[in-house]
C-alpha cells in the first residue's frame, strides 16, 4: 500500500491522506514530549522552555552545566546508586523464582493453575498505591519498613508478573520432544534444563528481566512508602524535584533515563528478531 | 484404553505388574507434584511479600481495637448505658474514664486515642488532650490528706509493704493487668518488675491493688525504675481514697491485720475529701459533660467496626444507625465520582487517539509497521517520572506549548492558557502515558482481521463507511473492549501523575489514599478508601480475564 489505490475517487483520494497527516499527528502526541526534553537539558538558563539564544541555535545557549550537576551533586549520585543498588536485586529474585514457576504453570497438568496465575500476576492489576499502602502497614508491623531489603523484595515482588507473562509466553512455543530426546540421550533434569531448555527459552527470559528491571528502576510509589531516606531511588528524587523546587537538572536525569530505555528497548528489539528468526527455522 | 474385546475382569497390566490405570494416575500425579512444586516458592514468595500486606490493609479497614485497649474498663461500664434517657453516663463510668485515662496519660497514649475518635467527631482531641494535663490533681486531693494523716504514705517502701503483703501473691491479677499494659502500649510487658501483689490486699482494696500493679509494671518495664523505690503515682492515691469510702469493702478492711493494717484503719476512719468524678471530669474540661462526646466513645467501642468504609462513602454513624455526614464534610463520594469520570474521559481519549494509529500500523507492510511500533513503544518503555516531566515543562504557563502559541500569536501574552495543576492537565498527561496500554492490545486484535472481508463489503456495493463500521468495526470491539479495560483499570489507580500535574481539582482517589497514609495519619480510612477501590478494579480484571484471558496479555510484542 504505498499511495491510495489507482480507482480511487477524489474524496477516497483526500480521505486517504487526511488519515495520514492525523496519524502523524498522534504520532507526534506520544513522541514529542520525549524528545523535546533532550534539547531542553542543554539549556544554558534554568528556564524550562526554549530561550530565544537555543531558537537561534547560539552555541552560547546551549551549556552541559546541568549534566555536570547531575554527575558531581550527591543530591542525585546517591539516589542513582540506591537504584543501581535496588533493582538488580530485585530482578534476579523475581527471574529466578519467576522462570521456575513459569515452567511449572507450562506442564500439561496443573491444577488450579487458574487460580495460581491469578495470584501470580496480582502485583501488576492492583493499584500501585494499594500495593505500597498495604506493604507500608504490614512490613511496619514486621519491623521492614525503611529497609533497604524491604524495597529489594516489594520490587521483586513487583516485577514478577512481568517475568510470568513474558517466560510462559515464549513456553507456549517450546517443542517439548526437545526435552523428551535429551532424556533418551541420557541426559539428567538438570543437565536438560541449562544445556536444552534454558538456551531456547533465554530471550523470553531476558526480556522478562528487562522488564523487571524497569519496573523497578521506575518506580517510586511503592518505595516512597516501604522506603525511608536512605533508600531514595532516582526516580524518588525526581519526584521530590518536581512536586517542590523543579529544578532543571531533572531535565538531565531524564534525558540519562531516555538513553537508558532506548538501550533497553534496543536490547528487547534485538531479542525479538532473534527469536522469530529461530522459530522460522525450528521444523514447526 | 482397554481392549473392548477383553473380558471384563482382566485389567491392563504394566511391566512392574501394576494394572495401566493405576500407573498412569501415579505418573499424573508426579507430575503435578513436579509442577506444584515449581510453582511453590514463588507462591509463597508472593503471598508473604504481596498478598499478606494486601490482606493486612483489609483487615486494618474495619480494625478498631484502640478504644477497647485505652478505655477497656470505661466501655465495660458504657455498655449499659442508654444515650437515649438524654442523661450523662453514671459515676461508676467517670470513675473508670478517670482511671482509664490516667493510665493512658501515663503511657502517653490519649492523645492517639484523641485524634482516632476526632475523625468521627471533631473536636474531641483537645478533650483527650487537655483531660491528660490535669489528672494529677484529682489524686492529690486524697494523697494530701493521706499524708498529712500519717507521713508513712509518703514512702515507696511503705506502699510497696502493703501491696507486696506476706502471703501468696495474686499472680492472676498481675497477668491481666500486664496483658492490658501491653494492648495499651502494644509493647511487651513480661519480664521480671520485682513485684508481686499481694493475695489478700488485691481482695480487700481491688482498686488500689490494680492500679500499683499498673504503677509497678509501668516502672519496672517502661521506666526501668526499681519499683520499691518509687513513689506511686497520683492514680493509686485515687484509686485507695475510693476503695477507703467503699462500704462494701469496709468489713474487709477492718479484718484486715497484713503490713499497714494500723495506717489503712486510721485512714479508713479519717475524713477523706469524696470525690465526685463527674464533676471533677467535667472541671478538667467540659467536653465530659457534652452527651455525643460519649456517645462517640461508646460508638466505636466494639473491636471491629463499619465507621472507617461509612466514611469512605460520607456517611457516619449517628444515634439511628448510619446517616449521611453534613454536606461539608461531604468529599469521597465526589471524588470517587470524579476519578472515575476522568479514567472514562482518558479511556475515550486513548480510543479516539489509539484506533487511526493501530489501524494503520496493521494495515501497513511489516516492515514499517514495525518501524511505527517504535514510536509507541519508546514512550511505554520511558520512565513515568520522565513522561510526567515532559508534561509538567510543556504545559506550564511559562512553558513550550505556551510559548509557542504566543509566538506564532495565537494567543495574547495576557491569557497564557492554564492547563496544568487542574483536570485537563491530568487527562493530557495520563492519555499520552497510557496510550501504549490501548495501542498494543488493539494492535493485535486489528493485525488478525483478514483485509479481504472490507474488500469483499466493497465488492458488494458497500461504501466505504458501511464496510468499515458493518464489517471491520465490530471484528476490532474484543481489541477496543481489551485495551479500555486495560487503559481504564490503570488510570484509576493513578498516583503520581495527577498528584504533580492535577493540582487540587485534577487528583484521583489514590492520591487521598496516600495523604492519609502520610499526612493526616488516619490509616484506617486510607485503607477503607483502598478497600473500596481494589474491590473496583478486581471486578474489572475479572471482567477482562473472562474477555481476553490473562495469559493472553501482550508486553510491547
Amino acid at each position: 500500500m504505498s499511495g491510495p489505490p489507482i480507482y480511487a475517487t477524489m474524496g477516497q483520494r483526500i480521505w486517504y491522506y487526511s488519515f495520514r497527516v492525523i496519524c502523524g499527528f498522534i504520532f507526534f502526541f506520544l513522541i514529542a514530549p520525549i524528545l523535546v526534553i533532550i534539547p531542553l537539558s542543554f539549556n544554558a538558563e534554568d528556564f524550562f522552555t526554549f530561550t530565544p539564544e537555543m531558537l537561534r541555535l547560539d552555541p552560547e545557549g546551549y551549556s552541559t552545566k546541568h549534566y555536570v550537576d547531575f554527575f558531581t551533586n550527591e543530591a542525585w549520585q546517591q539516589p542513582l546508586r540506591n537504584s543501581l543498588k535496588i533493582a538488580p536485586v530485585a530482578t534476579l529474585i523475581s527471574v529466578c523464582l519467576g522462570t521456575l514457576a513459569a515452567i511449572g504453570l507450562s506442564q500439561s497438568h496443573v491444577p488450579f493453575r487458574r487460580a495460581i496465575m491469578a495470584v501470580l500476576i496480582s502485583p501488576m492489576i492492583v493499584p500501585l498505591i494499594i500495593s505500597a499502602a498495604g506493604m507500608y502497614f504490614f512490613y511496619s508491623r514486621i519491623g521492614m519498613q525503611g529497609t533497604y531489603w524491604g524495597v529489594v523484595l516489594a520490587h521483586a515482588a513487583l516485577g514478577i508478573p512481568f517475568v510470568i507473562i513474558t517466560v510462559t509466553a515464549t513456553l507456549v512455543g517450546f517443542d517439548r520432544s526437545l526435552t523428551r530426546a535429551a532424556a533418551n540421550m541420557g541426559a539428567g533434569p538438570v543437565t536438560t534444563f541449562f544445556r536444552v531448555q534454558m538456551p531456547l527459552i533465554l530471550p523470553g527470559v531476558i526480556s522478562g528481566a528487562l522488564f523487571a528491571f524497569i519496573t523497578s528502576f521506575d518506580e517510586v510509589v511503592v518505595v516512597l512508602f516501604v522506603g525511608s531516606a536512605g533508600q531514595k531511588t532516582l526516580p524518588w528524587q525526581m519526584f521530590t524535584g518536581l512536586r517542590e523546587q523543579i529544578s532543571p537538572t531533572i531535565l538531565a536525569a531524564a534525558t540519562v533515563l531516555i538513553s537508558i530505555s532506548v538501550l533497553l528497548l534496543a536490547t528487547l528489539e534485538i531479542l525479538r528478531r532473534r527469536s522469530e528468526r529461530l522459530r522460522g527455522l525450528s521444523p514447526s | 484404553m482397554t481392549d473392548a474385546s477383553a473380558p471384563e475382569n482382566e485389567v491392563m497390566l504394566t511391566s512392574d505388574g501394576r494394572s495401566l490405570k493405576s500407573s498412569l494416575n501415579r505418573a499424573l500425579r508426579r507430575e503435578k507434584i513436579r509442577a506444584l512444586l515449581l510453582i511453590a516458592p514463588l507462591l509463597l514468595f508472593i503471598i508473604l511479600t504481596f498478598v499478606a500486606p494486601i490482606v493486612d490493609m483489609l483487615f486494618r479497614s474495619v480494625e478498631n481495637e484502640i478504644v477497647g485497649n485505652t478505655l477497656p474498663d470505661t466501655v465495660e461500664v458504657l455498655a449499659e448505658w442508654d444515650p437515649e434517657t438524654g442523661e450523662l453516663p453514671s459515676e461508676r463510668a467517670f470513675e473508670a474514664l478517670y482511671a482509664d485515662l490516667f493510665l493512658a496519660a501515663e503511657a502517653k497514649q490519649h492523645t492517639r486515642l484523641g485524634s482516632r475518635l476526632n475523625y468521627e467527631q471533631s473536636g474531641i482531641s483537645s478533650v483527650f488532650r487537655s483531660s491528660g494535663r490535669s489528672l494529677d490533681d484529682v489524686g492529690e486531693l486524697t494523697q494530701d490528706v493521706l499524708e498529712d494523716l500519717d507521713p508513712a504514705w509518703e514512702e515507696a517502701s511503705f506502699w510497696y509493704g502493703i501491696m507486696q503483703g506476706t502471703g501468696d501473691p495474686a499472680n492472676g491479677l498481675l497477668k491481666s493487668r500486664r496483658d492490658r499494659l501491653a494492648a495499651l502500649t502494644t509493647e511487651d510487658m513480661s519480664g521480671d518488675i520485682g513485684f508481686l501483689p499481694g493475695s489478700d490486699i488485691s481482695v480487700v482494696l481491688p482498686r488500689t491493688a490494680a492500679a500499683y500493679s499498673d504503677f509497678a509494671i509501668f516502672t519496672a518495664i517502661a521506666d526501668e525504675d526499681v519499683v520499691s523505690e518509687e513513689e506511686p503515682w497520683e492514680g493509686v492515691y485515687a484509686a485507695i481514697g475510693l476503695d477507703l469510702q467503699d462500704p462494701a469493702l469496709r468489713e474487709g478492711i477492718l479484718a484486715y491485720d497484713g503490713p499497714g493494717a494500723a495506717q489503712l484503719n486510721a485512714a479508713l476512719e479519717a475524713e477523706l475529701p469524696v470525690i465526685n468524678y463527674r464533676e471533677a471530669m467535667i472541671e478538667i474540661d467540659d467536653g465530659w459533660a457534652d452527651l455525643s462526646n460519649w456517645e462517640v466513645i461508646k460508638t466505636y467501642s466494639p473491636r471491629y467496626t463499619d465507621g472507617y468504609f461509612l466514611n469512605a462513602i460520607d456517611m457516619r454513624n449517628g444515634a439511628d444507625g448510619a446517616e449521611w455526614r453534613p454536606e461539608n464534610e461531604q468529599l469521597y463520594l465526589t471524588l470517587f465520582l470524579r476519578t472515575m469520570l476522568m479514567s472514562l474521559a482518558i479511556t475515550f481519549s486513548c480510543i479516539l487517539l489509539g484506533y487511526p494509529i493501530a489501524w494503520l500500523m496493521a494495515n501497513l507492510p511489516a516492515r514499517s509497521a514495525n518501524l511505527l511500533m517504535i514510536l509507541v513503544l519508546l514512550p511505554f518503555w520511558t520512565s513515568l517520572l520522565v513522561r510526567t516531566s515532559a508534561w509538567k515543562v510543556l504545559l506550564q504557563q511559562q512553558g513550550v506549548i505556551n510559548d509557542l502559541l504566543v509566538g506564532i500569536g495565537l494567543l495574547d501574552d495576557a491569557n497564557r492558557l492554564v492547563m496544568i495543576n487542574n483536570a485537563t492537565g491530568t487527562i493530557i498527561a495520563m492519555t499520552h502515558i497510557l496510550l501504549p496500554f490501548m495501542v498494543l492490545p488493539l494492535y493485535s486484535v486489528l493485525k488478525t482481521i483478514p483485509p479481504s472481508y472490507l474488500r469483499a463489503a466493497k465488492s458488494l456495493g458497500a461504501t466505504d463507511w458501511t464496510a468499515f463500521w458493518r464489517v471491520y468495526f465490530p471484528q476490532s470491539v474484543p481489541g477496543i473492549g481489551a485495551g479500555s479495560i486495560l487503559v481504564f483499570i490503570t488510570a484509576i489507580g493513578y498516583y503520581i501523575t495527577p498528584e504533580i500535574v492535577g493540582g487540587t481539582k485534577g487528583v484521583f482517589i489514590s492520591n487521598r489514599i496516600a495523604f492519609h497514609i502520610s499526612s493526616s495519619l488516619n490509616w484506617g480510612l486510607a485503607a477503607a478508601l483502598g478497600a473500596i477501590l481494589l474491590t473496583l478494579v478486581l471486578a474489572l480484571y475479572w471482567v477482562y480475564d473472562r474477555l481476553v484471558g490473562i495469559d493472553n496479555v501482550k508486553l510491547g510484542g
